[in-house]
């Protein structure tokens, strides 16, 4: 249904009142540079690339906030248009570190795209007149680093922050010129409350934002002869890495992968789909628990250190809630060093354990004092999924014509119900599918919780479990845990078991995932599509309950004793600190 | 509660008391008019009595017993325009913001007086407050807003305490709060303060700092008289524009279009600086030539100084030459010449002032004050600024000019709002009129190209 025509070009475009010049543009084909613009998070028209010529209008306007009208005559390229946006490029440019080949979107750095395809020089930078702006790099957090020198100022960041956690954590700070984005407490992101969801990395147009690099120190590890350097990859990176590699989204390239760690000379691999399954088993019985002995309720899971971040520092008087299970990669961290490599013959302190995260949050969580067993760090270190693409890609493997690999390890195996931890609802439904056994001693027919499943902020339902109603719920997002804890202060309804994701969709969108391109972005639910991958795969499994893997149930025969045991609690679980002070 | 009576009384018992004073004759240019300034330096602006005693509040006396539409039609007939810089007919705004839908209006008076060398707005409301109050309370009237707001420029702390007492006064002589003059009309008046930003005067940024966010210009449409102050139909009007209003509204918009130059009718306040022999406020009919201004009302150049130009409403506006001096003020009749009439103050130059290191000290104006929201403002002034400190200290090549004026154009051309759109004006007007003071500077100048 279109009201009327505009002219783009000369060409006569279909229109409909309330869209955007912009809109009509991109539907029909014809490109229109743009840089500061990002569906649905980011329109407010400050950069000024994606300006047209209107007739009629003195002035140039931004696509992207202009709408259109009855009779419009647009030109996208006409000469004031391209000296426009050249001219911009340039100034831009001015102020640009260009250290491309040590950035981390040296492959998909849109700035770099918008130079290359404008043809655009760097004169201003030559000109011994000029006065570069001074660079601030803040990397005082463990996950998070902003490099001023390599922003363009666009917000887009600012508003992913607003729009995706509500806290408003970053902004752009000072005026004119001096204009820089900063957090909440300039000197220390730390400092500042935020969640390391890592969104504004996702949303910058460049490497102004990007996690904490930890490829040096893993290569390191790999090199050191003395090192036993172990890797365990994260449920929902295996159908994320695809992306960096050509795939299309929601490959699920798992085999692929384990081949690119064996080529990578990891000395051995180990997943973190294994100890998910131990989760639930933790998790699982730690809920039972719960229940039958009348512990807190409502029970909240774990496993998000976004989500761990936000209570501690926003709703720590609810910290009781908490599950003291570890999140799984801490727990398989832990029991690689204490229990895998012991029977191997290894020394705990010669083991090097690598998680690859979907996560920036997961860089701090490693940090975290508690985070140790036996005065060993649970886990070394952790590579994002773009990290780890990086690392492949700086070792000169070819990803694509990897032959799959199924790695024999006894900390590999796993179930479906790990593998639907990368999703949002993914923890609920595999914590579901034990419960619901172990309490009711049958077997299920159908594991599927389609409660559970949808890419829906907020999710609620009511199960009958063994003759009581269980109350669940299931939040992903800072703005809708926000929300959530609302819901649940105003006490309407008494909740037993929450899963909190600090990121909307869950793992499969998670901060440490590669960057979806603004193209990609707008016409694909990307999130949705990596956890269909998941749910694929959980699918085709034989066993698709945790407590049907052996491989973890045999820890409890040899190791564990028995779920929630004091050795359990010594391994596997942890505790919290009150962080409300970062608040103000 | 205050009535016609009470009114009349207040203004018998001032006149026997004080009657001397405030009839107290002014000499005057007889090119100067004194409607704006009626009361400048015969009433203390602390006394809302002496203000009352001058046919104070007889403005809104009246406009009560008029339709809305009546007093919109009157602002409409009489050609007043925005005495901001914009020149808005104010009419047409009050008449959009009468007929946007909205449960809370505001009228925000703009006293963000920022281009250097202007003062005008200061003038009036340190002389006589309660005009603009009065102003503030028929627009208040005429467009349904029962709240408003003056935004007052943190650099004019002597202007805060005269216009907190006259809005007390107003409140305790019942000019302010509900059923004012026995309708049910009610109006508030609250004083803010801002923080020193320049880009506050640009009404969206106004509305943006009122709201107790970053002074930054917003997205245009939606204008503020459909979505302004917390997203409410909003009037923003300027000092010098509302404190004529109770005076339209008294004599009728016929009185007031006969004054002046007809497409800017009414007088305008300039204030005068440089140069000059008289410098200061003159309050003086649109359409009085520039050259008369000069010559005669601010009493010529100073001893020993040689004309070269004048210079309109400071970093945003342009140059006239001597040859130009025969135009008439008004916004206009000036545009024709590449100046914008702007707020309407004046710097005289004479031989000895230098264009390109005054183009370059502006340029460093606008680049300090820009807000930073888009990227031809924010990285554009500065480049200008740049460009021009090399040619002043003799490093320049004519390239560079070339380049000024391109850089001109994109940013005019590209940027968000009114000051960066206006920030290369100077330059622009300097390269046009000025070019050899620009070209003797530079480091290959004379030579053969």
């Amino acid at each position: 249904m279109s009201d009327f025509t505009i002219s783009i070009n000369g060409k006569d475009f279909e229109a409909t009142k309330g869209q955007t010049v912009l809109d009509v543009a991109e539907k029909n084909g014809i490109y229109i540079p743009r840089l500061c613009f990002l569906k649905g998070i980011n329109n407010e028209g400050d950069c000024r690339v994606c300006v047209v010529d209107i007739e009629g209008q003195a002035r140039l306007k931004s696509s992207c906030k202009q709408e259109v009208y009855e009779g419009m005559k647009v030109k996208t390229n006409n000469a004031k248009v391209n000296s426009s946006v050249r001219n911009t490029l340039e100034m831009l440019a001015a102020n640009h570190s260009f250290e491309c080949w040590l950035c981390s979107r040296e492959d998909n750095c849109e700035f770099l795209r918008l130079l290359k395809k404008n043809n655009v020089t760097n004169p201003i930078a030559d000109d011994p007149t000029h006065v570069k702006k001074e660079r601030v790099i803040r990397d005082d957090s463990v996950s998070l680093v902003l490099d001023s020198g390599k922003c363009v100022l666009c917000g887009r960041c600012e508003a992913a922050c607003h729009e995706y956690t509500g806290l408003d954590i970053l902004s752009i700070n000072k005026r004119g010129a001096d204009s820089i984005v900063e957090s909440i407490d300039p000197l220390s992101i730390e400092n500042s409350g935020c969640l390391y969801c890592g969104k504004c990395i996702q949303a910058c147009p460049t490497g102004a934002l990007s996690e904490k690099d930890a490829i040096q120190s893993v290569q390191a590890a790999i090199n050191d002869e003395k090192k036993y350097v172990v890797v365990q990859p994260a449920p929902s990176v295996r159908v994320a890495l695809a992306e960096e590699f050509g795939f299309p989204v929601g490959t699920n390239v798992e085999g692929k992968m384990y081949a690119a760690f064996k080529e990578l000379g990891f000395d051995d691999i180990g997943d973190v789909n294994w100890s998910a399954d131990l989760t639930i088993i933790e998790e699982g019985y730690e809920f039972i628990d719960r229940l039958q002995n009348g512990g807190t309720f409502p029970m909240f899971t774990s496993c998000s250190p976004g989500w761990i971040r936000y209570i501690e520092g926003y709703e720590a008087e609810y910290l009781d809630s908490l599950s003291s299970c570890k999140s799984p990669h801490m727990m398989q961290g832990a029991m690689t060093k204490q229990y895998y490599a012991p029977k191997l013959g290894i020394k705990p302190e010669d083991v090097y354990v690598v998680s690859i995260m979907p996560c920036i949050a997961k860089k701090f969580e490693i940090e975290r004092p508690e985070m140790q067993s036996h005065g060993h760090r649970d886990v070394d270190a952790v590579l994002t999924t773009r990290e780890l693409a990086r690392l492949i890609k700086y070792n000169d493997i070819c990803f694509r014509e990897l032959d799959e690999l199924d790695p024999p390890g006894q900390l590999a195996q796993f179930t479906g119900a790990a593998n639907i931890f990368g999703a949002t609802g993914g923890v609920m439904e595999a914590a579901l599918r034990t419960v619901v056994e172990v309490l009711e001693g049958r077997t299920l027919e159908r594991v599927d919780f389609e409660v559970t499943r949808g890419d829906d902020e907020i999710k609620e339902a009511t199960l009958n479990v063994a003759g009581t109603d269980v109350n669940i719920a299931i939040v992903s997002g800072g703005r809708a845990i926000a929300e959530f804890f609302e819901i649940l202060k105003s006490g309407e309804k008494q909740y037993h078991f929450v899963e909190f994701m600090g990121c909307i969709g869950g793992c499969v969108n998670g901060g440490g995932q590669p960057i979806t391109l603004p193209e990609i972005y707008e016409n694909i639910n990307v999130p949705a599509v990596r956890a269909k991958g998941l749910y694929d795969q959980d699918a085709k499994m034989d066993l698709r309950k945790s407590h049907e893997n052996e491989a973890v149930m045999i820890t409890y025969d040899e190791f564990l004793e028995k779920p929630n045991s004091h050795r359990a609690h010594e391994m596997l679980h942890t505790t919290y600190i009150n962080r409300e002070f970062l608040k103000e | 509660m205050m009535t016609e009576k009470r009114l009349a009384q207040i203004k018998e018992e001032t006149l026997a008391r004080v009657g001397d004073k405030l009839n107290v004759w002014h000499e005057l240019h007889h090119h100067e008019v004194r409607d704006k300034l009626r009361n400048v330096g015969k009433i203390d602006p602390m006394s809302i009595d002496e203000y009352i005693a001058k046919k104070g509040y007889l403005g809104i006396l009246k406009a009560t017993t008029m339709t809305k539409q009546e007093i919109i039609d009157e602002l409409k007939s009489s050609g007043l325009r925005g005495r901001g810089g914009a020149g808005f007919p104010t009419g047409l705004k009050w008449q959009f913001a009468h007929d946007a839908e909205g449960e809370q209006k505001y009228i925000i008076m703009n006293a963000d007086e920022g281009i250097p060398g202007d003062y005008m707005d200061r003038i009036i409301m340190e002389n006589d407050p309660h005009s603009v109050l009065e102003g503030m309370m028929i627009a208040g009237y005429a467009v349904g807003a029962t709240k408003g707001y003056i935004y007052l420029r943190i650099e004019y702390p002597d202007s805060k305490p005269i216009l907190e007492k006259a809005i007390q006064d107003c409140y305790e002589y019942g000019l302010l709060g509900e059923n004012l003059f026995d309708s049910d009309f009610k109006f508030d008046i609250e004083l803010r303060t801002g923080a020193g930003a320049y880009v506050c005067g640009e009404e969206t940024a106004l509305i943006e700092s009122l709201e107790g966010k970053k002074g930054q210009p917003r997205n245009k449409p939606p204008f503020p008289v459909v979505a302004g102050l917390y997203g409410m139909p909003t009037v923003v009007n300027n000092v010098e524009t509302l404190c004529i209003v109770p005076q339209i509204i008294q004599r009728g918009g016929d009185w007031y279009k006969k004054i002046g130059n007809p497409t800017t009718p009414g007088t305008k306040i300039h204030t005068i600086s440089g140069k000059i022999k008289k410098p200061g406020y003159y309050e003086l009919p649109t359409g009085t030539p520039i050259k008369t201004i000069l010559e005669d009302v601010a009493g010529g150049m100073k001893e020993g100084s040689e004309f070269k130009a004048v210079l309109f409403s400071g970093p945003s506006g342009g140059f006239l030459r001597e040859d130009e001096m025969f135009r008439r003020t008004g916004f206009d009749t000036l545009a024709m010449n590449g100046v914008q009439m702007g707020a309407g103050g004046l710097i005289i130059l004479d031989k000895s002032n230098d264009i390109v290191s005054l183009c370059r000290s502006f340029m460093k104006f606008n680049m300090k004050e820009s807000c930073g929201r888009c990227t031809p403002c924010r990285e554009g002034t500065v480049r200008m600024h740049e460009l021009l400190k090399k040619i002043e200290s003799g490093n320049g090549i004519s390239e560079d000019l070339d380049r000024l004026e391109e850089l001109s154009y994109y940013i005019i051309d590209s940027a968000f709002c009114g000051l960066g759109q206006s920030a290369p004006n100077p330059v622009l007007s300097g390269l046009d009129k000025f070019r050899f003071d620009f070209e003797s500077k530079l480091y290959n100048f004379g030579e053969d190209k």
